[in-house]
C-alpha cells in the first residue's frame, strides 16, 4: 500500500503503538493524518 | 526497633504492606460510566443490579483472595478460568496482608471519616457497620445512624445524592454548596469513599505493630481523587485527612499526583526521605476510585459475566530504615521515563527497566519477578481491553530477546516465571505494580525471591495537557541481601 | 472506544468521502477486534456515536505487511519493532482482516 497522500485516522494504545508514534510513522510515509489518539482503558 | 535514631544514612526499606477491598455493590451505579449510561437508559439499572455479585462470591473470588494475601499469584496462575466460576472454598475475608470488608463497613468508615456531617446513614446500616468492623478502633462512636423517617426528612429538606443498600435508599450525601461543582455531592461522595478505604488500609497497617501511629512522620497519598473547592480543584492532601482519623499526630503529609504511577513515585520519594534522614517513618497510602466502579459494566452485561468492578480498594505501605526484615528500596536502581525519551513502547521500557539495570551492571534476567500493571484480565477482556499484564510481560520478554538475554522461544518461560497473572481491581493507581509488594515480602522472607522490580505507567495524556505518558520503577531486595549479589 | 473519539472518527469519515483509512496500534487480538469492529460495523458496546453506524472504513493494523512495507524501516523498528516481537501478530491480523473484509 502507498500511504503517500492518503487520509489516515490513527488509533493507538499505550501498551502497543501509541497515537503519536502512529502519526509519526504515517506522516513520514506521506500520509495526511487527520486524527490520532491513544486509548487507555484502565 | 533496634536501630539508633542517630543512624546517619539509613538504608530505606518497605517494612509493611496492607491492602483492603470494600465490597460496594450499591456504589457501582454511581461510578462515572454507570451514572451517565443509566441516566440515558434507566432500564440498565435493573440489569446492572441483577449482575452484581453477592458478598460470598466476592470474598471467594480467586483474584480477591490473591489481593489480600490468602492465595499467591502462582496459585492464581494455576487456577482455571473463568475465575468467577472457580471460586475458593471456605475463603476467608481476612488475609495475610489484607482484608475484604462489607458495604456496611464501608458506610461506617465513610461516616467516621466525615468531618462536615455531609453523610447520613440509617440506624440499621450503622449497627451493621459497627458489627462489620472488627479490629478497628478509631472514632467508632461517630458511626451513628438515623431512623428511616428521619432520613426521609433529611432528604426532603436538602438537595443531594441518595445512597443505597441492597437496592433500597439507606443514606444520603447532602449538598454543602449551591454552586460549587467541585463540592458537588457526587464528588464529595467519591472523595469520602476514597478517604474511608485509605483510612482502613492505614489503620490495619498500623495495627500490625511495626510502628505506632505516633511514629509516623509523613504521609504521602497517591489516590486518584481530586479534593478541593472550585478555586483549587485537586488542591489535595487527603494524606493528612487520613492521618488525622487514625491518630498519626506527629505527621503531616501531601499528595503525589501522577495518574496510575503515583504510588511508585511516592514509594521512591518516601525512600529518599528516609535515606536523607528527613523523616524516619513515611507512610504511602491510596484509597479507592469510586469513579471507576462499573466502568466496563456494559461489556460485562453484553458478555453475560458478573459486573466485577464492584469493590473499592485501598492500600498502605510503611517505608522506614531497614530493620533486617523489610524489602530494601534500591534507590540507585530506580527508573524513570524522562520527557526527552520519546514515548514509543521501546523507549519507555528502555528507560524504565533496562537503563537502571545497566547502570548497576545487571541484566533483565537478574530480576526474579517483575510487577507491572496488575489489572485483573477477567475484568478487562470482555470490554476488548485485552490482558494488560500479559501484554506488559510479553513486551518485557521481547525486550530481553532484543538484548540477546534470552532466545525467542524462551519468551513464554520468561513471562511465566518472572511475571504473574493480573489480580488487582481496575482502579488506576491500585494495580500499578504495588499489589505485588505484599507477595514480594512473603516470597523474600521465604527465600523464594531475592530481587523484584516494580514498574508503573501513567496515561498523562488523558488530562489533555500533554501527549506524554509517564513511568517510574524501583527494585526491591530482601533486607538480608540477595544471595548472588555479593 | 472513547465517545469523543468516536464522534471525531464519524465526522472525519463523512468529510473524507470514502478516502480515509484507519490504522490501529493495539497490542492484542482482543482490543484490535474491538476497534476494528467499531470503525466498520459500529460500536459493539452501543455506548457511543458509532452505535449502529456501520462506517465500513478500511481498517488496517500497523503490524500488517502492507502497512509495514509502506513505512520507513528504521522508524518502524524503533516504534513497532518491540510489539512485532511480543504480539500475537497472526491473530491480530486475522481479526483486523475479518472486519475489514466484512467476513462472517
Amino acid at each position: 500500500m502507498d500511504l503517500n497522500g492518503k487520509q489516515v485516522v490513527a488509533i493507538g494504545e499505550r501498551e502497543g503503538v501509541n497515537g503519536p508514534s502512529l502519526r509519526l510513522l504515517a506522516e513520514a510515509a506521506g500520509a495526511i493524518v487527520k486524527f490520532s489518539v491513544t486509548q487507555c482503558f484502565v | 526497633m533496634s536501630l539508633e535514631d542517630s543512624d546517619p544514612m539509613p538504608e530505606p526499606a518497605i517494612l509493611a504492606t496492607r491492602y483492603v477491598l470494600a465490597h460496594a455493590p450499591d456504589f457501582v451505579r454511581y461510578g462515572s460510566k454507570p451514572t451517565r449510561e443509566v441516566e440515558a437508559d434507566p432500564a440498565l439499572l435493573d440489569q446492572l443490579a441483577a449482575s452484581l455479585r453477592p458478598w460470598d462470591e466476592v470474598v471467594s473470588y480467586p483474584p480477591n483472595q490473591v489481593f489480600i494475601g490468602n492465595l499467591t499469584p502462582d496459585d492464581l496462575a494455576a487456577t482455571e478460568r473463568p475465575w468467577y466460576e472457580h471460586r475458593v472454598t471456605d475463603a476467608s475475608a481476612d488475609g495475610q496482608f489484607g482484608r475484604i470488608v462489607t458495604q456496611a463497613a464501608l458506610y461506617g468508615l465513610m461516616k467516621l471519616s466525615d468531618d462536615f456531617d455531609m453523610l447520613t446513614i440509617t440506624d440499621s446500616v450503622a449497627e451493621q457497620a459497627r458489627h462489620d468492623l472488627p479490629r478497628f478502633e478509631h472514632r467508632l462512636d461517630r458511626i451513628v445512624g438515623v431512623t428511616p423517617d428521619e432520613l426521609t426528612s433529611v432528604m426532603a429538606d436538602n438537595d443531594g445524592l441518595p445512597l443505597y443498600f441492597d437496592g433500597e435508599v439507606a443514606g444520603f450525601m447532602r449538598r454543602v454548596h449551591e454552586q460549587d461543582a467541585s463540592l458537588d455531592p457526587h464528588v464529595l461522595f467519591e472523595n469520602l469513599a476514597c478517604k474511608a478505604t485509605a483510612v482502613l488500609a492505614v489503620a490495619d497497617l498500623l495495627n500490625d505493630g511495626e510502628v505506632t501511629p505516633a511514629d509516623i512522620d509523613y504521609l504521602l497519598n497517591t489516590g486518584e481523587e481530586a479534593v478541593g473547592d472550585r478555586y483549587q480543584r485537586g488542591g489535595g492532601s487527603l494524606s493528612k485527612a487520613v492521618g488525622e482519623v487514625v491518630g498519626c499526630v506527629n505527621a503531616t503529609g501531601s499528595d503525589i499526583k501522577a495518574f496510575c504511577s503515583a504510588p511508585v513515585h511516592a514509594l521512591i520519594t518516601a525512600g529518599a526521605m528516609v535515606a536523607a534522614g528527613l523523616y524516619r517513618y513515611v507512610l504511602v497510602l491510596g484509597g479507592g476510585s469510586q469513579a471507576k466502579m462499573g466502568m466496563k459494566f456494559r461489556a460485562h452485561l453484553r458478555n453475560e459475566v458478573p459486573v466485577m468492578e464492584d469493590c473499592l480498594a485501598g492500600m498502605a505501605f510503611l517505608v522506614g530504615p531497614d530493620n533486617g526484615d523489610g524489602m530494601r528500596l534500591r534507590l540507585d536502581l530506580t527508573g524513570k521515563h524522562p520527557i526527552g525519551a520519546g514515548s514509543s513502547t521501546q523507549a519507555v521500557y528502555q528507560a524504565l527497566v533496562v537503563d537502571p539495570l545497566e547502570r548497576a551492571g545487571l541484566q533483565m534476567t537478574d530480576i526474579d519477578r517483575y510487577a507491572v500493571e496488575m489489572h485483573n484480565p477477567e475484568i478487562t477482556e470482555p470490554g476488548g481491553s485485552g490482558d494488560v499484564p500479559r501484554t506488559n510481560y510479553r513486551t518485557l520478554a521481547a525486550m530481553a530477546v532484543m538484548r540477546g538475554e534470552i532466545a525467542r522461544e524462551d519468551m513464554d518461560d520468561f513471562t511465566a516465571s518472572r511475571g504473574m497473572p493480573g489480580f488487582a481491581p481496575t482502579q488506576g493507581h491500585i494495580p500499578a505494580g504495588v499489589p505485588y509488594l505484599g507477595h514480594a515480602h512473603r516470597a523474600m522472607r521465604a527465600g523464594e525471591v531475592d530481587r523484584a522490580m516494580i514498574v508503573a505507567k501513567g496515561s498523562l495524556f488523558l488530562g489533555r495537557m500533554t501527549q506524554l505518558v509517564d513511568g517510574v520503577s524501583f527494585v526491591i531486595e530482601h533486607a538480608a541481601g540477595p544471595q548472588d549479589s555479593e | 472506544m472513547d465517545l469523543d473519539d468516536q464522534a471525531n472518527v464519524n465526522r472525519l469519515a463523512e468529510e473524507s468521502e470514502g478516502e480515509m483509512i484507519v490504522i490501529l496500534g493495539q497490542p492484542d487480538p482482543n482490543s484490535t477486534a474491538l476497534f476494528a469492529e467499531t470503525v466498520t460495523r459500529g460500536d459493539p458496546t452501543w455506548a457511543g456515536p458509532l452505535a449502529g453506524v456501520p462506517l465500513g472504513l478500511p481498517v488496517y493494523h500497523v503490524l500488517e505487511p502492507e502497512i509495514k512495507e509502506s513505512m520507513d524501516p528504521e522508524l518502524y523498528q524503533e516504534h513497532v519493532g518491540l510489539m512485532e516481537l511480543s504480539a500475537d501478530v497472526d491473530e491480530i491480523i486475522k481479526w483486523v482482516k475479518y472486519y475489514r473484509e466484512g467476513g462472517e
